[in-house]
């Protein structure tokens, strides 16, 4: 009886709603983190001095912060300016925005480590600024970025369980409700652990498949 | 405007007060995760292949689980399945300090595998056992090299301790949203925490900086 | 009667990586006061030799004889007090890079033999005077040269007191320029009386200071005998092979 407990449709189901928020809440937040963290990164290496400062200082806050502040922010603090987000908008945004500021840094020191004599190639072969950037920043920055904004993606599925603190049910929620409905605490946290588990680790094989798929030999990580 | 101000200037007290909190969580949690981690480290290099395979899981175990969950886990869970009597605070030191143990034996690691390891061989020729040579020779030069990762470690760690707040700690963030709550100064108030975090990451990593050069081996340059 | 026997004794010492013997059936003794040189070629497993010889290479395969008494069980204590006995410098040094060059010298005779940091200190003082470097024994390993490294590593296995010193390849890592010292170092550890095993690729030098040339190839030793032999009258082809080739490139490079 005790081990057929979370094959109950009504647990599964459970599960798998939760899982499903959870999964709604990570992917749009790391891609909206992602474009976050480039935009910022850049600008924070080839803005003028002005949006540069900006940018740092953003960046300053956001990485300060502790999630949880800024999370009650977006969903306690906000209605008190008239702007009122849904428990699941407020950790889109909170997450979006976090990430960004830590994927940002990984994007800028990537910029920074394109050795000057690459571009100054490049162009006297004739390209165009933009056409540099495309074709032999980018790719290069690329590389460097992916191990950190990898990381930075895993610790978000981690975060996202966090959405739970401003009332957004994702699978941790979802667990809590199970857990106190049946008191199987352990069991049931057991279980959402070994979700998470399940998910950081997937995370983590496929980073390190697109690392090696994209190694280029005696390129090293930092130089 | 002024109403914020003066909320705030009457609260600040109250949240100081949470700083101690704050600070006493995340002091006890980084000194568990460093005696942990150490060891994890050394077993990690020097260990047998179960060791090493047991030390695996574990990081990988602490790494992948959310804070949150497993807060939840021990909380909520364990104690009342050992019928252990623990408090939110305890159990929050020994989360983050069990988390913070599977990254920092990673820097650890790291810092071992990067020290040229005929010192080691140096130590035993000349009759050292394996114990003494890593605790005089291997872990001093490793903790100097592992300054700047626990740096950022502590910052972590610090802005996790937030978390503790799902289990009612009264830190820094639990009293920041305590008094939000009841005087409806919800912004102010959260910036405030916010701005208190910022303060101790800064206090903190400055003194693991000034830490670091005063430990520094003259002529090393790593 | 006990002039005779031999200080340090090894027999049919083996080892083997996988399929590759890198030792084969080395044996070789040595008496109080000899000094012997292990030449070679390039992986031909002199470091080996001599790093089973104080068991920081575990031999799959061989005894050993300290004064008479043979090592067994080289475990725990009696292990490191064997150890203890036996001093070893290394091709790079080694030195412990978070203390300075007293320290160094001080750590084993505080942690290792027990003795108080005073008397400890002092006799580390001592022995780095020995070996000119009394003003710099306040300095960290990454402030002194190759030499003064080298040098410093010497007088921290001196301090301990060895019945024999293993030195490997004491000087291939060093500039040029800074290779004498060290040789000199070696010379009054010679005149000193200390027994001493060396491999090393300064043929000349071995000439000059050793009791007996060692030649080992492939694991294996193929000659011994006192430098004149064979170096110039060498039994083997092997041998006399190596020894014109590199005796050779001794004469055009010192020149
Ligand atoms: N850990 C190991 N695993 C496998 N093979 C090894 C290992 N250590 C040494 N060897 C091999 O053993 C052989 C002997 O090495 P050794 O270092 O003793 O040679 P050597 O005579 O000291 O050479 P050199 O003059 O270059 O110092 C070499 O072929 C080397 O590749
Ligand atoms: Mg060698």
């Amino acid at each position: 009886m005790n081990e057929l407990f979370f094959l109950q449709p009504d647990i599964i189901s459970a599960l798998a709603r939760g899982l499903w928020v959870s999964v709604q809440l990570i992917i749009p937040s790391s891609l909206f983190g992602v474009i976050i963290g480039v935009t910022v990164g850049a600008l924070r290496v080839y803005g003028n001095p002005l949006v540069k400062r900006i940018a740092d200082g953003y960046v300053l806050v956001f990485r300060g912060f502790p999630l949880v502040v800024q999370l009650f922010i977006w969903y306690f603090g906000l209605p008190h300016i008239g702007i009122y987000l849904t428990s699941f908008g407020a950790s889109v945004l909170g997450f979006s925005l976090c990430s960004g500021a830590y994927q940002s840094e990984y994007v800028r020191g990537a910029f920074l480590s394109v050795k000057t004599g690459q571009t100054m190639a490049a162009r006297a072969l004739g390209f165009s600024g933009i056409k540099t950037v495309l074709f032999v920043t980018l790719p290069q920055a690329f590389r460097r970025a992916l191990p950190g904004c990898g990381n930075e993606i895993i610790y978000l599925i981690k975060y996202s369980s966090l959405a739970y603190m401003i009332t957004c049910i994702e699978l941790t929620g979802e667990g809590k409700i199970i857990a106190s409905d049946s008191f199987r605490f352990t069991e049931t946290f057991m279980v959402i652990g070994a979700i998470y588990l399940v998910l950081t680790s997937v995370a983590a094989w496929i980073l390190r498949r697109l690392e090696d798929r994209l190694y280029i030999p005696g390129f090293e990580q930092y130089s | 405007m002024t109403e914020s101000l003066i909320v705030l200037y009457g609260a600040l007290p109250y949240l100081l007060r949470g700083s101690l909190v704050t600070i006493a969580v995340v002091a006890g949690a980084m000194m568990l995760g460093l005696v942990l981690g150490i060891h994890l480290a050394v077993g990690q290099v020097y260990g047998g292949r179960w060791l090493r395979r047991v030390i695996g899981v574990y990081v990988w175990f602490f790494r992948g689980v959310p804070l949150l969950v497993l807060l939840f886990l021990f909380y909520f869970g364990l104690c009342s399945l050992l019928q252990i009597n623990l408090s939110a605070f305890t159990v929050s030191v020994i989360v983050l300090g069990l988390i913070s143990s599977a990254y920092q034996s990673q820097i650890f690691r790291g810092a071992i595998m990067s020290l040229p390891q005929g010192q080691l061989k140096a130590a035993r020729a000349l009759g050292m056992s394996d114990g003494k040579a890593i605790a005089l020779i291997i872990l001093p030069q490793t903790l100097r090299l592992s300054i700047p990762g626990w740096s950022n470690e502590y910052s972590i760690v610090l802005k996790d301790s937030a978390v503790a707040y799902a289990l009612g700690v009264m830190e820094m963030m639990a009293r920041a949203h305590f008094v939000a709550s009841r005087t409806y100064e919800h912004l102010p108030l959260y910036f405030a925490a916010g701005f208190l975090f910022m303060i101790l990451t800064y206090l903190g990593t400055k003194g693991l900086r000034i830490l670091e050069e005063k430990v520094r081996i003259p002529g090393y340059s790593a | 009667m006990a002039d005779t026997v031999p200080i340090l004794r090894i027999e049919h010492m083996t080892k083997r990586y996988g399929d590759k013997e890198v030792l084969k059936d080395a044996s070789l003794s040595i008496n109080k006061g000899e000094l012997k040189v292990l030449i070679g070629p390039s992986g031909g497993g002199k470091s080996t030799l001599l790093q089973c010889i104080n068991f920081l290479i575990k031999p799959d395969r061989g005894r050993i004889w300290l004064d008479g008494t043979e090592i067994i069980r080289a475990k725990g204590k009696a292990l490191y007090a064997y150890r203890q006995k036996v001093g070893m410098i290394f091709q790079d040094f080694n030195l412990f890079d978070h203390l300075t060059a007293l320290h160094n010298v001080q750590i084993g005779l505080v942690r290792v033999k027990g003795m108080q940091a005073k008397a400890a200190k002092e006799r580390a003082t001592q022995e780095l005077d020995r070996v000119g470097l009394k003003n710099h024994m306040h300095q960290y390993p990454a402030e002194l040269s190759g030499g003064q490294k080298q040098r410093v590593s010497i007088a921290r296995a001196l301090a301990m007191d060895p019945e024999i010193m293993l030195l490997d390849e004491p000087t291939s890592a060093l500039d040029p320029e800074l290779i004498s010292e060290v040789l000199d170092a070696i010379r009054t550890l010679r005149s000193s009386g200390m027994t001493m095993i060396m491999s090393t690729h300064q043929i000349g030098f071995a000439g000059e200071v050793a009791d007996e040339l060692i030649f080992l190839e492939k694991g294996s030793i193929v000659e011994t005998g006192p430098p004149a032999k064979i170096l110039y009258d060498a039994e083997y082809p092997r041998t006399r092979d190596f020894c014109s080739k590199i005796t050779e490139l001794y004469a055009n490079s010192s020149s």
